[in-house]
């Protein structure tokens, strides 16, 4: 093994970490990227040097990418779709007299 | 070989290409798309991390407190910059070490403009005006760029590199209007920094080696040139406004066209830098080496410490 | 200036230049740390004691009422006249000395702040309020770096032997007082500096036992920085930081 590769494995070992900040109180979550770091207490300092450096934030999330359980997309038809054809569900399926229509 | 099922996610891909939807992370995309991504977002992110030495190199020697204060804080966002550059990059399946590995070893390349050397305190005003406005220039159009965290990671950069052009620009001011010494170095480094700036833009479109499928994936939104001559126009009032001599003497208004004129970029040079011979090639990848490799033994005690406390986890739970 | 702004504008000097050496070797690290995370974490706290320098010399400079700068104190005084105490200025060596440095200074300050919080005057509160909340960051992160670097592998638990090893001479001169420090103590603008190490060597030594690592003993002291006299490290880290102000003196930049 050459001297980069045993270093770039050392590397691997800094596990990756999503970065979730909230911007204002009153306000989601919201993924804002990733970072390397070697335990989840270090990757919220590293959060808070890498993505607030200009007061962005007033709330940090940072959760390991590998804990991250996602929708596939192969599968996002079946997943997704039938959502869609529940147009009951929203409020301009509904017609109402012009007098009221601001409900 | 492409498979039915392939041909279809393909045709799926062009679909959203076609509509202005952005591709994300988990969605198929052609390899090709993959690997035209990979090479410009990493180096991408390895310009702003070898960018971050010429400047770097005037932190110890910024003339006042609050100079360096800035100069530090600017240097710093470049660090944060490539980060959020290799996270996007990395949302493609590639690692971090992937990617610093074929930065030290040349296969991925970084921009050229940061193998010219800053000999004087006005190459930070330059860097900041000129580099750095050039860039943001390619930025903001590349935040239309059709991969998601690419995109996303632009729009936030911009939001952050306003700040580094205009301080450098608040530097070459203060230049241009001092002491007859101070108005000669702003002088000599924008003179010194015209030219590869220009050159940050790549070659004609005409001799642009990946400029076509970037373009027809919409991952590049505009021509080199278009924006280079974006550039050429922005900046020639501006450098009317330092009082300084044009760098380039064909630079001249053109009624008809609504632009600037300019002269031709010595192109010889620019291969010449790209393939390794500018003044800093050398030095710029050995100090990167340097820096890792100084680190290797950190980065080793962190693993070892992790897995001696994950051992101890274990045990206590056994 | 009378005795009382004499000895005030000492102390904040002092301090002032406490930070600005230490921001300044912090500030080499930038494009030097072991990974980008850790490069821009580095740059933060040496921004933060730049910040600390400023709003120290800003202070002594109107204090002294001669329409001086904060530049010109900075930048145009020599290594004799600088007085920072000596463990800001040692050179940072490797990432270990760094950290051990910044453990250091950072549990020290962050006793000695909260204290100086209490200050009568209360422009000098208002600042330690603020490096207060510096400090208290930066001791939560030298503080798992110690003890990852003490506990990683044998190399970075040589290296933080060294560290400590190297260190143990410039630990005491933080707890020194001067006799005009002792006189704004009295007047209750500054902070008793020696009623600070027991509390300082009790941390610190159970800390370190944590890990299994020595003790520095923190009696041990190489003096002289508050007078001007310093490591010869002092002087090539000013004729970098002061080289363009002096080549060009009286400019704008």
């Amino acid at each position: 093994m050459s001297e980069q590769q045993a270093a770039n494995i050392n590397q691997e070992h800094l596990a990756v970490y999503e970065v979730f900040v909230r911007s204002n109180r009153g306000l989601d979550h919201k993924h804002v990227g990733s970072l390397h770091a070697e335990s989840p207490e270090h990757a919220l300092m590293y959060a808070r040097d890498c993505y607030l450096r200009r007061s962005e934030g007033v709330s940090v999330w940072v959760v390991k990418s590998t804990d991250i359980t996602a929708s596939q997309e192969e599968d996002i038809a079946n997943f997704v779709d039938p959502m869609d054809d529940k147009p009951y569900r929203h409020a301009t399926h509904y017609v109402l007299p012009d007098n009221v229509n601001n409900m | 070989m492409q498979t039915v099922d392939d041909a279809a996610a393909q045709i799926e891909f062009d679909r959203r290409i076609a509509d202005e939807q952005k591709i994300e992370p988990t969605d198929w995309m052609p390899d090709a798309y993959r690997k035209n991504l990979i090479r410009q977002m990493s180096q991408h992110a390895h310009s702003e991390v070898i960018g971050m030495q010429p400047e770097g190199n005037w932190i110890t020697r910024a003339p006042s407190l609050r100079r360096k204060a800035v100069l530090l804080s600017k240097v710093q966002d470049e660090a944060g910059h490539g980060l959020y550059l290799y996270s996007a990059t990395e949302s493609l399946g590639i690692t971090r070490s992937e990617l610093i590995e074929a930065l030290q070893t040349g296969v991925a390349k970084y921009a050229s403009i940061f193998n010219y050397p800053t000999l004087t305190w006005a190459d930070v005003g330059a860097i900041g005006w000129l580099v750095d406005g050039a860039a943001i220039v390619n930025q903001i159009s590349l935040q239309r760029t059709s991969y998601g965290p690419y995109s996303r990671a632009m729009i936030r950069i911009c939001k952050e590199e306003s700040f580094h052009q205009r301080q450098g620009y608040e530097i070459m001011y203060e230049l241009a209007h001092g002491s007859p010494e101070q108005k000669a170095m702003a002088q000599d480094a924008m003179n010194r920094n015209w030219w590869p700036a220009l050159m940050m833009f790549g070659p004609h479109d005409s001799d642009s080696a990946h400029s076509g499928k970037s373009m027809q994936w919409k991952i590049k939104r505009q021509s080199n040139d278009y924006l280079r001559q974006k550039f050429i126009d922005q900046t020639v009032p501006q450098i009317e406004v330092l009082g300084l001599e044009m760098p380039d003497p064909e630079i001249k208004w053109n009624e008809e066209l609504g632009q600037y004129d300019s002269g031709e970029i010595n192109w010889e040079e620019f291969y010449q830098v790209i393939n390794g011979s500018g003044p800093c090639n050398y030095q710029r990848l050995k100090h990167h080496k340097k820096a890792h490799q100084d680190g290797e033994w950190v980065r080793e005690a962190v693993r070892a410490y992790s897995e001696k406390q994950q051992a101890k986890k274990e045990q206590k739970s056994a | 200036m009378n005795k009382n702004s004499e000895n005030l504008y000492r102390f904040l000097v002092g301090l002032a230049d406490d930070s600005v050496v230490l921001s300044h070797r912090l500030s080499e690290w930038c494009s030097n740390g072991p990974y980008l995370e850790e490069d821009i974490a580095l740059s933060n706290i040496a921004l933060d004691y730049i910040g600390r320098a400023r709003m120290f010399y800003q202070y002594a400079v109107e204090i002294e009422g001669k329409g001086r700068t904060e530049d010109d104190i900075a930048y145009h005084r020599n290594e004799r006249e600088f007085t920072n105490t000596l463990i800001h200025e040692l050179p940072i060596n490797d990432f270990a000395f760094t950290m051990v440095r910044q453990y250091f200074v950072d549990v020290f300050y962050c006793e000695y702040l909260q204290q100086l919080t209490q200050s009568s005057d209360s422009q000098v509160a208002a600042i330690a309020a603020k490096a207060l909340k510096e400090s208290r960051y930066h001791l939560k992160r030298s503080e798992p770096w110690i003890k990852q670097l003490s506990e990683g592998t044998e190399e970075s638990k040589h290296r933080v032997q060294l560290a400590l090893d190297e260190l143990e001479n410039f630990v005491g001169e933080m707890f020194l007082m001067e006799d005009w420090e002792k006189e704004l103590v009295e007047q209750g603008i500054a902070v008793d500096r020696e009623a600070l190490q027991a509390d300082w060597d009790k941390q610190v030594q159970e800390f370190l036992a944590e890990s299994e690592m020595k003790f520095p003993d923190s009696q041990l002291q190489i003096r002289g920085g508050r007078n001007g006299i310093h490591t010869e490290h002092l002087g090539h880290m000013l004729s970098e930081m002061q080289y363009l102000q002096r080549v060009h003196p009286g400019l704008k930049w």
